[in-house]
């Protein structure tokens, strides 16, 4: 089956292109900069949206995602918010791959097949679970695969060659490639490890791969665009919607128009990398 | 007749971790290699005899195991019951069962050649208890602990600080339990290479939850013999307080095929369990996910964790062990409950009956038998598990009962 993200990544390719992914918490600051956000991104050059699922305890998650999962709880976010975000997105673009990141207590609490009719019906194209590893496929990644998902699986620097197939056994639509072991927002990478990962990864798989913690500017974004197939983006546009509010709590009066701007720039680092690199 | 192998309760887990539907190994795939390694290290320990017998001798010698089964004349006498008999680990080293687990750990982590060590702590015994070790083998030792507990549990902060542990406040959340534990796997998955994350109760992706227990085992197999030589028989009740349940899990586990035995887990009802203000997990949960594990949480509908309440910071966790979520479903072992006011209540009887100040965790186990002897015969033979000292909380306790020291 090929599915939105096939679609998008195949597209990629033949224009020599690499993916911009972006990263963005549901309902933060609430839903509807959220919304306004999410429907303006793939005109700020976004390839795959990815948006996070807030969740009260986010493990992997490094400062600046943690704040926005708060705000966005704060703010009355809800699987079902969420999954109303993506539907009304879906409702005025049906190209642009949605992946829902997040971990699995809340979709396990709505129930794994309530939740996967609710979210293909909604237009979601994948999932990222981060507590989710292949030794517990058969929670989630295996219905979703069946159900006509992407679930897409991090590999990250202690995934060694051995246990890389199992990593990927399952995979589907991208790899994310998670290029520190850390939280998300820390140290950024160095790009020479990067490239020789990806090189790694691509021994064991025709899926391309994205790379992401730790890009923050444009320039780190072109850097990794050069050596992967796409480049994801999260806490440094979190980091962005944070800017947009004011000491009383509230949102600023054109927020999303600015964070957008900044999500410009980025893909501009992005969508110029390979230009730049034949130059 | 000993039950047979294969109807044995204390076979679990299997190869996935998994305790019925409980336990597992939920992590982020940085952690998962670890995960994995972890397994295959602690296997290789346990049959290791030179490992057990390195155990037995810090044991005996450093904690001052084993640690007495002790008649309870006064609190029997005054319920007018059963027979109570308590399991005294607040004599251990440290004051508290914590030490039996961190000591196992930090031979474990030593073993794997780790050179760094992290904790969690709630209450600060687990995190006094791992400060411990690490001075005792040189380690670093950074400890994370919530905010809300550094205030409540100064005495225990200080004392890591004493013996050279980094104490790490941690402000997200509620500033407690449940943070501590997920600013200590960020930190894990940021050092993999030299860091061992020494995890103080029986909950966490497995081989944790086993493995803990497996340490605190330890306290029920003493209790087992010391019960046989007193007695020359099986008790016929356990009791132990539980937040995570380690503890209790260590009580339990020698007696689980002793069918015989009657099991009592007491969760901490906190403000009551009507007030949604409480730490009962199991009474006051759902199945869910969180740190690792599929076990009982704290959740609200749309399956985000909620912040649990319980005077005793060592209870003030919203999931519980996946190994009692499992008894707890098959019906082996009977979760109960006690409210902070009955824990402060049997605190002071304690003190006053018998001279132990108890910790305000195993209160909660007290405040169940003080409910639960007066309906039995004299000849019952009833385990509590005094599993740590109240020096840490007398501050606490003095607040609540409107003293000011």
């Amino acid at each position: 089956m090929t599915t939105r993200l096939d679609k998008r990544f195949a597209r990629l390719k033949t224009e020599a292109r690499a993916a911009f992914v972006t990263f963005i918490t549901a309902g933060d600051p609430d839903f509807d900069t959220t919304l306004a956000i999410l429907k303006g991104l793939p005109a700020a050059g976004a390839d795959v949206i990815e948006l996070g699922m807030p969740f009260t305890d986010p493990m992997a998650d490094g400062p600046a995602i943690q704040a926005s999962t708060q705000r966005a709880l704060k703010a009355g976010a809800s699987m079902m918010k969420t999954l109303d975000l993506v539907r009304r997105f879906r409702a005025s673009d049906s190209d642009t791959p949605i992946v829902l990141m997040g971990y699995y207590n809340p979709i396990y609490h709505m129930g794994v097949e309530l939740f996967l009719s609710r979210a293909t019906e909604a237009g979601v194209d994948g999932l990222i679970v981060v507590d989710l590893p292949p030794e517990e496929d058969d929670e989630l990644c295996e219905p979703a695969m069946r159900a006509g998902l992407n679930f897409i699986r991090l590999a990250t620097p202690t995934t060694d060659d051995r246990r890389l197939p199992a990593v990927l056994a399952n995979t589907s639509g991208f790899v994310y490639y998670v290029s520190i072991n850390g939280i998300t927002g820390s140290a950024s990478p160095e790009t020479r490890n990067v490239a020789a990962a990806v090189a790694r990864i691509k021994r064991h798989t025709s899926l391309p791969v994205a790379v992401g913690f730790g890009i923050r500017t444009p320039e780190q974004a072109a850097e990794i665009a050069r050596n992967a197939d796409g480049a994801v983006v999260g806490s440094a546009i979190v980091d962005a919607i944070a800017a947009e509010i004011d000491p009383q709590g509230r949102v600023k009066p054109g927020a999303a128009e600015r964070v957008l701007a900044f999500v410009r720039k980025l893909a501009d680092g992005v969508h110029g990398a390979r230009a730049t690199a034949a130059e | 007749m000993s039950t047979s192998q294969a109807n044995s309760l204390r076979n679990g887990p299997d190869e996935r971790g998994r305790f019925g539907i409980f336990g597992g190994r939920f992590v982020a795939e940085t952690l998962m290699p670890l995960v994995l390694d972890l397994d295959k290290a602690y296997t290789a320990a346990k049959n290791d005899p030179a490992f057990q017998a390195q155990i037995d001798f810090m044991q005996r010698d450093y904690v001052g195991r084993p640690s007495p089964l002790y008649l309870a004349e006064r609190l029997t006498e005054k319920f007018g019951g059963a027979k109570i008999y308590m399991k005294r680990d607040e004599l251990n080293h440290t004051g508290s069962h914590k030490i039996n687990n961190c000591l196992g750990q930090i031979l474990l982590a030593m073993r794997m050649g780790k050179t760094r060590i992290i904790a969690e702590t709630g209450a600060g015994q687990h995190g006094v208890a791992t400060a411990t070790v690490c001075a005792r083998f040189g380690l670093p030792c950074v400890v994370y602990m919530g905010t809300t507990d550094i205030e409540r549990q100064k005495p225990n902060v200080f004392r890591m600080k004493l013996l050279g542990a980094e104490v790490v406040p941690v402000t997200s959340g509620t500033g407690t339990l449940k943070d501590a534990m997920n600013e200590a796997l960020r930190d894990w998955v940021t050092n993999v290479d030299n860091t061992y994350y020494l995890i103080g109760t029986v909950a966490g992706p497995h081989p944790y939850p086993a493995m803990v227990r497996d340490f605190q085992s330890v306290i029920g197999n003493e209790t087992k013999a010391q019960m046989q030589e007193r007695e020359g028989r099986l008790p016929d009740s356990l009791v132990a307080c539980i937040g995570g349940g380690s503890n209790a899990m260590g009580l339990f586990h020698p007696f689980l095929d002793d069918r015989s035995v009657k099991i009592y887990g007491v969760e901490a009802a906190g403000k009551g369990l009507e007030t949604g203000e409480h730490c009962a997990s199991l009474k006051g949960g759902s199945a869910g996910v969180l740190h690792g594990n599929r076990t009982y949480l704290l959740q609200d509908e749309d399956g985000q964790i909620k912040d649990g309440h319980s005077i005793s910071a060592g209870l003030d966790y919203p999931g519980i062990g996946p190994e009692h979520a499992w008894l707890h479903e098959t019906g082996r072992a009977e979760y109960v409950s006690a409210t902070d006011k009955e824990a402060l209540e049997a605190f002071q009887l304690c003190s006053r009956l018998e001279g132990i100040i108890p910790a305000l965790e195993p209160a909660h186990a007290l405040a169940f038998v003080s409910k639960l002897a007066p309906t039995l015969p004299k000849d019952h033979l009833m385990v509590m598990n005094m599993c740590g000292r109240g020096d840490k909380d007398v501050f606490a306790v003095a607040d609540h009962l409107g003293v000011t020291l």
